[in-house]
């Protein structure tokens, strides 16, 4: 059956717990060192290796149906990880339901955080490595390309993307709808801790102008700066300096308010024109609630935040019936077209593939190690 | 020539574009979709073109630039703003822009051409065939279209502030642009409207004081009046006093009174009178 040609065998976040995922996770010399030895599996026509941190798979296309199986062996062998243990948490899939898998993978909708388009990228890592090595064919190649302009079409024709789900994200999101472009922003960063470190690092990723940090550890302020490529300041200073500050991220374990609205109306004399915004991670909240009332002045909390990373997720998943419509379509025209290639495959000890590709695998070359 | 159809049959043409263009704009929206400014400017394109065959055939007919009546008045008006908008959308991609500009071009037309009796009189020669006085009134105009934008995203500025501020950013709230491209685009239209109201009343003041009969007292002060809100809201922005939601309202409540305006300027004149047409001859 030319169905069984075609398979996606591995473990993701839906099917195995975070601890199974960590004994199956691939380090850059394991990925090499398998993709080596499949290189040489008897049977398997070409193979591509998916390895992020919330999953790792190998896509196949094998001259008979017992391929699968010797993957899985020397997967579990690599991994030493008991392949009994291993049936309980893998994901396997074969025809056209494994090309619906990868198409659902690269466009996002088959992702922990639905709609997120980073495993975009890591997907076209994934084929790139394995087309340099040889690993991959016709069949491959064709469904991998068609995986990526189906991702792209599900990204532009619904609203799978839209809106961010993590609070860091949400939070620039808000300071683009305020001042556009970030990159004139000045962003203040009270407190050292680790949601306001993602939140400056969501920040400086999408191009903030520049970043100060201020802790009421000077030392630590300091430590974080450096590590940000910020510069850093008393803490303070924060209430005199707050007019020379676009963006203020606050996100200290203060008691109380550490920012009052008095000084934010002292800040907005200085700058009338530009807009000053709060964004208040603290619990108990850093920011006094009355400077909200300011002209030209915003405020949002961390429920705030929350509550709009909470709508946009409901949003994104409001989209996953049109998506897995759209994505539907195209795995059956795509089906339709590689079933009689798959059909035609060559029978086991038969092998076409070129001996360039196991040479190159089995020289050890780097595969990419999983990316979170 | 041009199909054989008559100015006011042109200018429906253009308002139905105008038409087109909002309800495209308001179906797209409600799908919660993001707009598509090229479709969107295509239509207010064709619309704009329609309006221009429309407006040069009045013009031909009345022997000047056609501000002889409200209805042309409204007309050019609107004209100016899609003039101004296709340079300002296009150049600054301002996001529900050609929407919101679509709606006020078709508010405009429509209404314009819905009231027969602001086309029942068409006053030909109305500039004496003195060019400069036809431009003074044509560089107003030119500026109340200018400030029908500013109004625009004025209130566009309002509506971003409001979501913000309420937190509600869902909807078709996420597509404005942002606070401070607004702010900007705003005081650049005020900037630029107050320039061209002041050259053209730079250039009527000087034929006024030639003859000071030649023009009637309530229009000076209610166009002086106008000029002169729009200066001082001009300077108080840059001196950071009007800012923010203070300064949208403002932009909107003046152009309202703007557009009030234009029935004192439009009544004071005199100028010889056509007999009620809305056939242009062929």
């Amino acid at each position: 059956m030319s169905a069984d040609r075609l398979f996606v065998l591995g473990a993701t976040h839906h099917t195995a717990p975070l601890a199974v995922r960590e004994q199956l996770s691939l380090s850059a010399e394991a990925a090499a060192t398998l993709a080596a030895l499949l290189a040489k599996l008897d049977g398997l026509r070409e193979f591509a290796l998916l390895n992020t941190c919330n999953r790792v798979e190998c896509y196949g296309v094998a001259t008979d149906a017992g391929a699968a199986t010797r993957v899985q062996a020397a997967f579990c062998a690599q991994q030493q990880f008991d392949p009994v243990e291993f049936a309980q948490f893998q994901l396997s899939l074969r025809g056209p339901a494994a090309v619906r898998h990868l198409l659902e993978v690269a466009a996002g909708i088959d992702s922990q955080m639905l709609g997120e388009t980073e495993i975009f990228g890591q997907v076209k890592d994934a084929y790139a490595v394995a087309q340099a090595r040889g690993h991959t064919g016709p069949v491959l190649n064709r469904i991998f390309q068609k995986a990526f302009q189906a991702a792209k079409h599900v990204r532009t024709h619904t609203a799978i993307t839209a809106g961010q789900v993590s609070v860091a994200s949400v939070a620039v999101d808000l300071a683009h709808t305020i001042f556009g472009a970030l990159a004139e922003t000045r962003i203040l960063l009270l407190g050292a801790g680790e949601i306001g470190e993602k939140t400056a690092r969501a920040f400086q990723s999408r191009g903030a102008g520049s970043l100060t940090v201020a802790s009421r550890r000077i030392e630590r302020a300091m430590e974080l700066a450096t590590a940000l490529g910020a510069s850093a300041m008393p803490f303070e200073q924060r209430e005199p300096r707050l007019a020379e500050f676009d963006v203020v991220v606050c996100a200290t374990s203060a008691p109380g308010t550490v920012l009052s609205r008095d000084a934010a109306a002292a800040a907005m004399n200085k700058r009338p024109a530009r807009p000053l915004f709060f964004i208040d991670l603290a619990l108990p909240r850093d920011v006094e609630a009355a400077a909200a009332e300011l002209q030209n002045v915003f405020l949002f909390n961390l429920d705030d935040l929350a509550k709009i990373a909470d709508e946009n997720r409901a949003a994104r998943e409001a989209e996953l019936v049109k998506c897995r419509g759209l994505l539907a379509e195209r795995t059956e025209a795509l089906w339709r077209h590689i079933e009689p290639r798959l059909a035609s495959l060559a029978p086991a000890g038969d092998d076409p593939r070129p001996q360039s590709a196991g040479a190159a695998a089995s020289e050890g070359s780097a595969l990419p190690s999983p990316r979170v | 020539m041009f199909a054989g159809l008559t100015d006011r049959s042109w200018l429906w043409i253009a308002a139905g574009f105008y038409l087109a263009g909002l309800l495209l704009g308001t179906a797209s929206l409600l799908r919660g979709g993001r707009q598509s400014n090229a479709r969107i400017n295509t239509v207010i394109a064709l619309g704009y073109l329609a309006q221009l065959v429309g407006l040069w055939l009045r013009g031909r007919a009345v022997g000047g630039c056609p501000l002889g009546n409200t209805f042309e008045i409204f007309q050019f008006t609107a004209w100016s703003a899609i003039s101004l908008y296709l340079v300002v959308g296009v150049t600054f991609r301002l996001s529900l822009l050609g929407y919101f500009t679509s709606c006020l071009a078709a508010v405009l037309t429509l209404t314009s051409l819905a009231i027969p009796a602001w086309d029942a009189t068409r006053r030909a020669h109305i500039f004496g065939g003195n060019p400069w006085i036809e431009l003074h009134a044509a560089l107003a105009l030119f500026s109340y279209g200018v400030f029908g934008l500013l109004a625009l995203t004025a209130l566009m500025l309002v509506f971003r502030t409001y979501s913000l501020k309420t937190k509600n950013l869902g909807g078709w709230f996420s597509f404005l642009p942002s606070i401070l491209d607004l702010d900007q685009i705003s005081v650049r239209l005020l900037g630029t409207g107050v320039a061209l109201m002041t050259a053209s009343l730079l250039g009527g003041a000087v034929y006024w004081l030639r003859d000071p009969n030649s023009v009637n007292a309530g229009k000076i002060l209610v166009t002086v009046a106008v000029w002169a809100a729009y200066s001082i809201a001009l300077t108080l922005r840059l001196r950071g006093d009007l800012l923010a939601k203070r300064f949208a309202w403002t932009c909107l409540v003046l152009f309202g009174a703007a557009l009030v305006s234009l029935g004192p300027v439009d009544a004071s004149r005199h100028s010889p009178v056509l007999p009620p047409a809305h056939v242009v001859p062929r």
